[in-house]
């Protein structure tokens, strides 16, 4: 059963202009029309680069950006058309942790009194000892001691750090947790601490994730589907192992070959497809395929004037290019692929 | 290889000293060497000292509250004349650098003059170091953005670093450091700001600038895999110390301290089966002893004993070129290598 459904949705942040009288010239498409689902209990993963909207289309789902259009599904409430008051008492079947740790927790409160806001703004708990006693189970959950309470943010470390923010998400026993890179900012034998911790709390709580990071190799770790983001639209979908072993979209062949993997073998083995130029501007996106301008197996006339709709080409898998067959069985040959050696 | 390296950097440490604080050691006693149109990486995790032992090759430290000491010998032209580039007078040193060494920085915008053109600050070094002028050094500049893949370079020269791109912005960098064929580059962490597939084109760009111009690449990162492709020789410090060093294929074939083991362990592999667990190495960096106590590892090593604390561990070497300070090592074979026999590529 699907915890979470989301329905073309559109994120749009205008551009305004002028001295005197704000007048809107032109939209920044950060989000443009995405459509996924959610199973609960399992992790879903957003990759994409930056300024591809993976970000914003997380906080959209809570509402924390505005939404143009789309509808967000949760437990069968539809969330983007919520009045504001209800939407924040839904807050809290949906929780976020951050990046960065340090920028996300106010420095001048201590751990109780930060894990303790939620509780009270959502009136969980009767009184301060029931409330305690939540915050000493989420605490204990992802492996803090008792003593930390009394502690402010910046006497942790930031892998302790990442926990606090954790620990704030759990507080509340919510059903979805949007991770917004929650290990770019640690150290690497840091990010396998909390890596593991995110997915025991999931095995033991029954949490569904929607993992959002740059890292493709640390999405396809956690994540059982993962959905591929370029310049506001998913271009891919797919499992987790399909993605590495079958990717079908030439944005992910291309992402796929240009993770560096930590084997000088493989390396050595390895075709790379290096794409030409920069990320277009999602204020001026491509016409036809978003993807063109980079494109390596790009198809004249078709690719330029006609967006591929996201279709399904297997099971749980699907793809939004118009020539993901014909590039698969090789009858068209790429441009800039770098061999091995 | 030459009997001697271009660069041969012995015993550097340097200390940050401060009134009424605790010194600060943040390079203990780093021992490496360069040769000649090779790539050699530095790899560890904030608070190593890889890049302070940048910033010291290149005479960047600060001049105050710093005390430096070792030997870092560099062969001025690859000829046999050796200088010291840690002793060097500041005006010598001032003229090796951007001539002979190069550094390429993390961020490339902070890097830089955000108010100057950035055809201005690639002439400025052709000026400078290659004697050219006027329209001779605007066309050699254009040259060079156009060498590291800059479109359009010629309209690019007159633009300023906001209206580039990150990753046009590394590579007007990567151009003002070759733009008088160093014969040393030093980059710290030049992918790190940058997203993957463009990360992908300027480790693409280095590889071709080192094979077709012979610059030496000392690779400074965090990132395990980006070494993997492109260092001939790896060093993974730990704590101010090379832990361990090794050419590529022995590194990772056999990773020999629990340290180098262990982040391999820890980094999930974009090939590796999604189930296969991830091993973190317990604690944090600031669990570290000091290196006179013992190994600056063993709080947080799987391998610890006693006699891990009996002064500082020596660095041993077991098979040649493979260097490590450890008295346990790890005698394994690297996570995800099956067969020894499988694994049997020879090294570039």
């Amino acid at each position: 059963m699907s915890l979470l459904e989301i329905k073309d949705l559109k994120v749009h942040f205008p551009i305004k202009s002028g001295v005197l009288v704000d007048r809107t010239v032109g939209h920044v498409y950060a989000v443009d029309g995405v459509s996924l689902d959610i199973e609960a209990g399992t992790t879903y993963g957003l990759v994409g680069e930056s300024g591809c909207g993976k970000t914003t289309l997380g906080r959209a789902v809570l509402r924390l950006v505005p939404v143009t259009g789309g509808e967000v599904w949760i437990n069968g409430v539809d969330l983007a058309h919520l009045p504001e008051e209800e939407m924040r008492r839904s807050r809290r079947q949906a929780q976020m942790v951050f990046q960065d740790p340090l920028g996300s927790l106010d420095p001048r409160q201590n751990i109780e009194s930060l894990l303790m806001e939620g509780l009270e703004v959502h009136g969980v708990g009767a009184g301060r000892s029931e409330r305690r006693r939540y915050v000493l189970d989420a605490l204990d959950a992802v492996g803090l001691p008792e003593r930390a309470l009394n502690r402010y943010p910046h006497e942790f470390s930031g892998g302790q750090r990442q926990r606090i923010g954790i620990a704030r998400a759990l507080v509340l026993e919510p059903d979805l947790i949007i991770c917004d890179e929650p290990v770019s900012a640690l150290d690497v034998s840091i990010q396998a601490q909390v890596l593991n911790l995110l997915e025991e709390l999931q095995r033991e709580r029954g949490l569904t994730y929607l993992m959002i990071a740059h890292d493709l190799a640390v999405v396809r770790h956690v994540s059982d589907a993962v959905g591929v983001m370029y310049l506001g639209a998913l271009v891919e979908e797919a499992g987790s192992d399909a993605l590495y072993t079958d990717p079908r979209h030439p944005y992910t062949r291309a992402l796929v070959s240009a993770v560096p993997v930590p084997d000088p073998v493989v390396e050595d083995a390895r075709e790379r497809i290096l794409l030409q130029g920069d990320l277009p501007s999602p204020a001026d996106p491509p016409t036809g395929c978003r993807f063109h301008t980079r494109c390596p197996w790009r198809q004249e006339e078709r690719c330029d004037t006609e967006r591929p709709e996201l279709r399904p080409v297997g099971e749980g898998h699907r793809v939004a290019c118009h020539y993901a067959e014909e590039i698969a069985a090789g009858e068209i040959a790429p441009r800039g692929v770098v061999g091995p050696g | 290889m030459p009997a001697r390296p271009l660069l041969a950097v012995h015993d550097l440490a340097v200390t940050f000293t401060q009134r009424r604080r605790r010194d600060v050691r943040a390079v203990d006693g780093i021992s490496f060497s360069l040769g000649e149109g090779s790539v050699v990486g530095l790899v560890g995790e904030s608070g190593c000292g890889k890049s302070v032992t940048s910033l010291a090759l290149m005479g960047l430290l600060p001049p105050r509250g710093v005390q430096v000491s070792g030997r870092a010998l560099f062969r001025p032209g690859g000829g046999d004349a050796e200088v010291d580039l840690l002793s060097l007078p500041t005006r010598r040193m001032r003229d090796l650098r951007g001539r002979e060494l190069a550094m390429v920085f993390q961020d490339p915008l902070s890097s830089l003059n955000p108010v100057v053109p950035i055809g201005r600050q690639v002439t400025e070094i052709l000026v400078r170091h290659r004697g050219l002028k006027g329209a001779a050094a605007r066309s050699a500049a254009a040259e060079l953005l156009e060498r590291v893949g800059i479109p359009d370079p010629r309209r690019r020269l007159s633009e300023y670093p906001h209206e580039l791109s990150g990753g046009m912005r590394q590579r007007a960098l990567i151009a003002m450091a070759v733009a008088c064929r160093p014969r040393l580059m030093i980059a710290d962490e030049p992918t790190t700001a940058l997203d993957v597939t463009i990360q992908a084109q300027i480790l693409e760009l280095l590889k071709e600038l080192v094979t077709e111009e012979g610059t030496a690449l000392l690779m400074i990162t965090h990132d395990l895999g980006v070494v993997a492709g492109l260092c001939d020789e790896i060093n993974v410090l730990y704590a101010g110390r090379v832990v361990e060093g090794a050419p590529r294929h022995d590194l990772f074939r056999a990773p020999t301290h629990p340290y180098t083991s262990g982040l391999l362990r820890s980094i999930p592999r974009l090939d590796a089966p999604r189930d296969e667990p991830l091993t973190p190495i317990r604690g944090t960096v600031n669990d570290a002893i000091e290196w006179a106590d013992g190994c600056a590892f063993a709080p947080r090593c799987d391998n610890y004993a006693e006699d891990c604390l009996g002064g500082p561990p020596d660095m041993r070497e077991e098979r040649t070129g493979h260097r490590f300070r450890c008295v346990h090592p790890v005698h394994g074979r690297a996570p995800g290598v099956p067969e020894p026999t499988a694994t049997q590529g020879g090294d570039r």
